[in-house]
């Protein structure tokens, strides 16, 4: 029941975000179910294409590509559920399959991990609710 | 001569009632005499007699950081502001032809004729919003009505009416006219008897066969009347074919696919409400007219990589990004503007709870794409003269210039406004690519001019911009009530505005009034201190 609310909440902030702000249309694209689509749909506007990600020291988004904290099995999961700094959460734009998916295509394609992100390891790390990593890791 | 005692006129009283009981007490006044109740805009700060030599650095020249700035300026204070960019004005900006926009991974040169412009960041002004349009008539900077609403535009969903698109005008009075009809149903089936009194019943009854344009047996058909609100198949004319001709309404399932009630709620809430107004030529005619106030005090290129505090003072360390040379300044105080997505990155000594508010805060993403048309074709072929059609593509709408009306010659429409996964998607491309998904997409509404008029577009994707990394912030009730008193706390020597410290997120205003809020409570405290 909590968590059925919290989900509502989460995606009204997302789509159409904060109350009484000004915005546009509000735009319902279907987000693809494949992991490389995904991030370039959602992913890829920030991380950049190449993963790489941008900007300078103290206003950049972090590289994907080659990401040592994404050898966790869980570190990306937990970013992507709750958000991180300016990243906001995707749990409410994107499915749990989603999100699995594109967390796999992430540490496989840009990165060799082998292991796999499962929509149970999603709902264990919902359930038991890990504080956000903090990372001043210079990426 | 006023009494010293007695209040003499309702200005008196109220400002007894902010000298006593604060901004909080006096807005409360206000609202009971028949004020304010929108903005908290009280008028202008009365700050003065700072002490001697009291010095106070400001983070940002965006128009928060440009409003602390001229206010504790005329307070008495020497200031400093410390912005990034070359620029002044934050994300009060507008796009014209010769400009460049320079985002993470590309350039783009702006194309547009001279004249046309298009406004990346805010672009229009409720009426209610004070502090703006007060400052605007202060500093001289001409308003202009902005057209919001536009019965004649389109309203497109992939899943209605074939993909149809549908004037904004029918879906609404079909709307309204089924509703009324099933209003009219449950009461004549006494499905409302417990709940509506036989006289409440009876003047529903009337109110929904007029308001909703009913036939006599209270059902929604075409009819004159309704051809009246809806408009014609034939319009009315002169002459021997003068009569006019009803079209057809939609039936209620295509009106419930078209989801118009959406729509209605957008166009419902209080700074969606018109009157709009935008600035005559570009909005950063209101950036540049701050500017023109503080630009003596702006120091550009300039990165800040660590705030420091102690008992005497502020420092913020920072590199040059033209020379690669590095600096601190120090003043007694500190105004920090830099958007939460920086900050959250930046070294910065305060108490664990503003910096956990700090990094508790996600930054929404927008994108605005404008293309120049040779000509206003959605004038002169489909009569739309400024408002917006909209649709659930990725680029969210198509909104029309509502100024130079008839005007011959390009425009600029605004060819994409999402938040969400729209932003994303358009994010995500090339500026290229951009355009081309905008006027594949915008085509919806224009088919047979949208991609054979157009000249060249530019776009901005906010999170793409190398001193913000986001459109606005986003605050959830959860995180409001978690973080916002320790994120707009003023901490040792250092208080923090723009629009992530209000309650009016993402529009100027609350860039404003933050920037009023905090500087008032920071002169508390320097004079306190």
């Amino acid at each position: 029941m909590f968590a059925a609310g919290l989900a509502l909440a989460v995606s009204l902030a997302l789509g159409s975000p904060g109350q009484a702000q000004d915005r546009g249309g509000g735009s319902s694209v279907a987000v693809a179910d494949e992991g490389r689509e995904i991030y370039e749909q959602i992913c890829q506007s920030c991380h950049m294409a190449d993963a790489k990600g941008g900007g300078v020291p103290g206003a950049m988004f972090p590289t994907l590509a080659g990401n040592p904290r994404l050898a966790d099995h869980d570190y990306a999961s937990i970013v992507v559920l709750k958000g991180r700094g300016g990243m906001p959460w995707f749990s409410g734009m994107l499915t749990r399959p989603q999100i699995a998916a594109v967390i796999n295509y992430v540490r496989g394609h840009f990165n060799a991990y082998p292991d796999t992100v499962t929509v149970a390891d999603l709902d264990r790390i919902t359930i038991d609710n890990p504080p956000v990593p903090d990372c001043n890791c210079g990426h | 001569m006023s009494h010293p005692i007695l209040p003499q006129t309702r200005r008196d009283l109220l400002s007894m009632i902010g000298k006593v009981g604060g901004g909080a007490a006096l807005y409360q006044a206000m609202t009971a005499l028949g004020h304010a109740a929108e903005s908290q805009f009280t008028g202008p700060p009365q700050l003065s007699g700072a002490r001697p030599g009291a010095s106070v650095l400001v983070l940002g020249a965006g128009l928060a950081g440009m409003l602390a700035a001229y206010e504790l300026t005329k307070a008495g204070y020497k200031v400093q502001i410390l912005e990034v960019q070359t620029r002044a004005g934050g994300r009060n900006m507008t796009l014209r032809g010769g400009n460049t926009v320079s985002e993470l991974g590309s350039v783009q040169k702006v194309g547009f004729s001279p004249g046309n412009y298009l406004n990346p960041g805010p672009w229009r002004i409720p009426h209610h919003h004070r502090t703006v349009i007060h400052y605007c008539k202060q500093f001289g900077v001409e308003l202009e009505p902005f057209l919001q609403t536009n019965h004649n535009a389109f309203v497109h969903r992939k899943a209605a009416f074939g993909g149809k698109p549908q004037r904004f005008r029918d879906l609404t009075i079909d709307w309204k006219g089924h509703v009324s009809e099933l209003l009219g149903k449950a009461l004549n089936a006494g499905a409302l008897d417990q709940a509506v009194s036989a006289p409440d019943k009876a003047r529903l009854l009337e109110a929904m066969r007029s308001w909703g344009v009913l036939d006599k047996n209270m059902a929604y058909v075409k009819s004159d009347k309704l051809g009246e609100q809806r408009g014609w198949e034939r319009a009315p004319g002169g002459g021997v074919s003068g009569a006019p001709i009803p079209n057809d309404p939609s039936s209620l399932g295509d009106t419930l696919d078209s989801r118009i009630w959406e729509q209605l709620g957008f166009f419902a809430e209080h700074v969606m409400q018109p009157a709009m107004f935008q600035a005559k030529g570009g909005m950063d005619h209101i950036g540049k007219a701050f500017k023109a106030r503080v630009a003596k005090l702006i120091r550009y290129g300039t990165r800040v990589s660590r705030i420091a505090q102690d008992e005497r003072g502020v420092t913020a360390s920072w590199t040059d990004a033209k020379s690669g040379a590095t600096g601190e300044t120090r003043a007694d105080w500190m105004v920090c503007t830099i958007p939460a997505a920086v900050l959250s990155q930046i070294d910065l000594q305060v108490s664990d709870g503003k910096r956990a508010a700090i990094k508790a805060l996600p930054y929404g993403n927008s994108v605005k794409i404008g293309l120049e048309m040779k000509r206003r074709f959605w004038e002169t072929e489909d009569a739309i003269y400024g408002g917006s059609s909209f649709t659930d593509q990725a680029i969210g709408l198509v909104s029309y210039p509502g100024h130079g009306c008839f005007s011959d010659g390009p425009a600029v429409l605004l060819g994409a406004y999402p938040f969400g996964v729209g932003a994303y998607i358009l994010a995500g491309m090339t500026p290229e690519k951009r355009i081309q998904a905008a006027l594949e997409q915008g085509s919806v509404f224009h088919p047979a001019h949208y991609k054979s008029e157009f000249l060249s577009g530019a776009s901005v994707a906010w999170n793409r911009m190398p001193w913000i990394l986001g459109c606005c912030a986003m605050w959830t009730e959860e995180s409001r009530a978690a973080h916002y008193q320790d994120l707009v706390a003023m901490d040792g020597r250092i208080v923090l505005a723009g629009e992530h410290c209000s309650y009016y997120g993402c529009w100027q205003e609350g860039a404003l009034l933050s920037a009023l809020d905090a500087i008032t409570r920071l002169h508390q405290r320097a004079l306190a201190t």
